[in-house]
């Protein structure tokens, strides 16, 4: 993934470790997770299982769980983990530069 | 490994012998003629969805092959030989099982009141039920829902959504009294009463006569309703009777201890047919959910296989009403202490703990992503068996993760 354009998402300080936000752009919607050791990663936001947002997930270390049926998801690379979602999402590439979270899209 | 009753809980049982490992013979067994597919779409979009969404399949026949999961479609299990460890089905043949699952669900209570043979009177818990009130509901008819429980207002809400013109008459005082609290039963009734449904409670309905095409609702007190259907909810009776003819022990449900083994070692139950006893309750239970029935499927599929592990999984239920979701993690019993959260317009939370303060209920009404966050760590909580501080609970601006240490 190395075309695509680095667009700021958040404020760093906007999300506290093993928080979630939403992000829309375009048509485009993605949810922002900050790991436990302080890491920033971006997926698809909807769960692959029904269009369901994750951001109104809980987070527990590195995974999302779904608010609607409790699949899961490992927020670093998308993977789906729990059923009953059983399909990857899409990850994105994340920077931090002058305390602003950038997501390429 | 043999499965009788292909729904949730089979199926997830079926998916999950093979993902524990089984490598030997998997059948599962239903009797309804098309593949698994999940109930709770039956009383939401399959009513709502101007054409019809189809069915939403537990498993296609792919996932099917390729998990080796015999499945033996639209045949009924007569009966079990629990000596010859064998079950005979519908069309004679006998199959032999080294363990064995019940997970046949339960069926829609009848009313015990007269009804002519010609009124429209409907239940709903099979896709070919929901296809028979789809079929009239619509713009300009009326439906009259019998029971103000969570199948029966799905259907008045669906059916309002439509263009009908729906009536819910509710024998008991208020909508709701076996499932939720009073004051989250009063929110949920303004909700329907704001999209134009008429709710009657203390509504005894004598019988129902047909009349010109139409079926007339008669109540205890001379009033009347005409309908073009009748749409009854009054709640659901557990399908025991193949477990009782096999002389398995019997009691609101299959009778199944926390590894879901029945009175017989070699048969287990699990879902909608079986009462099962709580570690966080102390007294047995039977549950018609969703989430249960596929996670007591799982479970008891792990036991078959020798892991001999209870099921804890802390109750959890869910219902879509209009746009607006209702959860509800855990049980309360009329002793325990309420305490409400106002999350505004987007929606009302209550917790509810014991006298002594440990929280064993959580109930949230509004948009799913006001309140999802909040009862899944109130679940947490309950299976924890924590007692946060009321105060707590009660301040929006307290995170409830926070209280989970
Ligand atoms: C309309 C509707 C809406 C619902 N909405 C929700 C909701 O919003 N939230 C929620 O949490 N839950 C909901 N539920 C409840 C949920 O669907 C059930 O708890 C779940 O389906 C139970 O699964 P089960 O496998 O135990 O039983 P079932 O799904 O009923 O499956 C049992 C199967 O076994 C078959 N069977 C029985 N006896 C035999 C036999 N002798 N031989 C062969 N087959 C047999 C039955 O025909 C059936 O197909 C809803 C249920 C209905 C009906
Ligand atoms: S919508 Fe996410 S698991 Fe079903």
């Amino acid at each position: 993934m190395s075309t695509g354009q680095w667009v700021a998402a958040c404020a760093a300080d906007a999300l506290q470790p093993e928080e979630l936000l939403r992000f829309d752009h375009g048509g485009l919607t993605l949810v922002i997770a900050r790991s436990p050791e302080g890491g920033y990663f971006a997926i698809d936001g909807h769960c692959s299982h029904e269009k369901v947002h994750l951001a109104d997930g809980i987070v527990d270390g590195h995974i999302i769980e779904c608010p609607k049926h409790f699949g899961t998801f490992d927020y670093r690379t998308g993977e789906a983990r729990a059923l009953p979602a059983c399909i990857d999402l899409r990850s994105y590439e994340v920077k931090v530069e002058s305390d602003t979270v950038f997501v390429k899209i | 490994m043999v499965i009788v009753g292909a729904g949730e809980a089979g199926t997830a049982a079926a998916i999950a012998l093979r993902e524990g490992g089984w490598r030997g013979r998997v059948v599962l067994i239903g009797n309804e003629n098309m593949l698994p597919y999940e109930r709770p779409p039956l009383s939401k979009a399959i009513l709502t969805e101007v054409t019809d969404p189809g069915p939403k399949w537990l498993a296609t026949p792919e996932r099917l092959a390729e998990l080796r999961i015999d499945y033996l479609q639209g045949r009924n299990v007569e009966r079990i030989d629990r000596a010859a460890h064998t079950v005979t089905v519908s069309d004679g043949d006998q199959l032999a099982y080294e363990r064995l699952l019940l997970t046949t669900g339960a069926r829609p209570r009848k009313l015990s009141i007269p009804a002519s043979a010609g009124s429209r009177i409907a239940t709903l818990r099979t896709y070919a039920d929901a296809l028979a009130i789809r079929r009239i509901i619509g713009r300009g008819c009326k439906v009259v829902v019998i029971g103000g429980g969570f199948i029966g207002l799905e259907v008045a809400a669906s059916a309002v959504s439509r263009g009908a013109s729906v009536t819910v008459l509710e024998a008991g005082p208020r909508l709701l009294t076996r499932a939720v609290p009073a004051a989250m039963a009063d929110l949920i009734k303004a909700k329907h009463e704001r999209s134009g449904v008429r709710i009657q409670t203390s509504a005894i309905v004598e019988r129902i006569d047909e009349n010109e095409g139409r079926s007339k609702v008669v109540l205890a007190d001379r009033r009347t309703h005409l309908a073009d259907i009748v749409v009854v909810g009054v709640g659901a009776v557990p399908n025991v009777e193949l477990a009782q003819a096999a002389r398995l022990a019997i009691h609101n449900g299959i009778v199944v201890d926390e590894t879901l083994t029945t009175s017989d070692p070699h048969i287990f139950a699990a879902g909608d047919s079986c009462s099962f006893p709580h570690r966080l309750y102390d007294e047995r239970i039977r549950l018609e959910a969703w989430r249960n029935a596929q996670r007591q499927g799982a479970a008891a599929a792990a036991n078959m296989l020798g892991a001999n592990r209870p099921y804890e999984d802390v109750p959890w239920f869910w219902s879509d009403q209009y746009d607006e979701t209702l959860q509800i993690a855990g049980r309360c019993r009329p002793e325990d202490v309420a305490v409400a959260r106002s999350l505004g317009a987007k929606g009302q939370l209550f917790f509810y703990l014991t006298p002594r303060g440990r929280l064993v209920a959580a109930c949230g009404f509004g948009s799913l992503g006001a309140i999802a966050k909040e009862i899944r760590w109130a679940e947490i909580m309950i299976g924890r068996r924590l007692a946060p501080n009321p105060e707590a609970l009660a301040d929006p601006t307290v995170n409830i993760k926070t209280l989970l240490v």
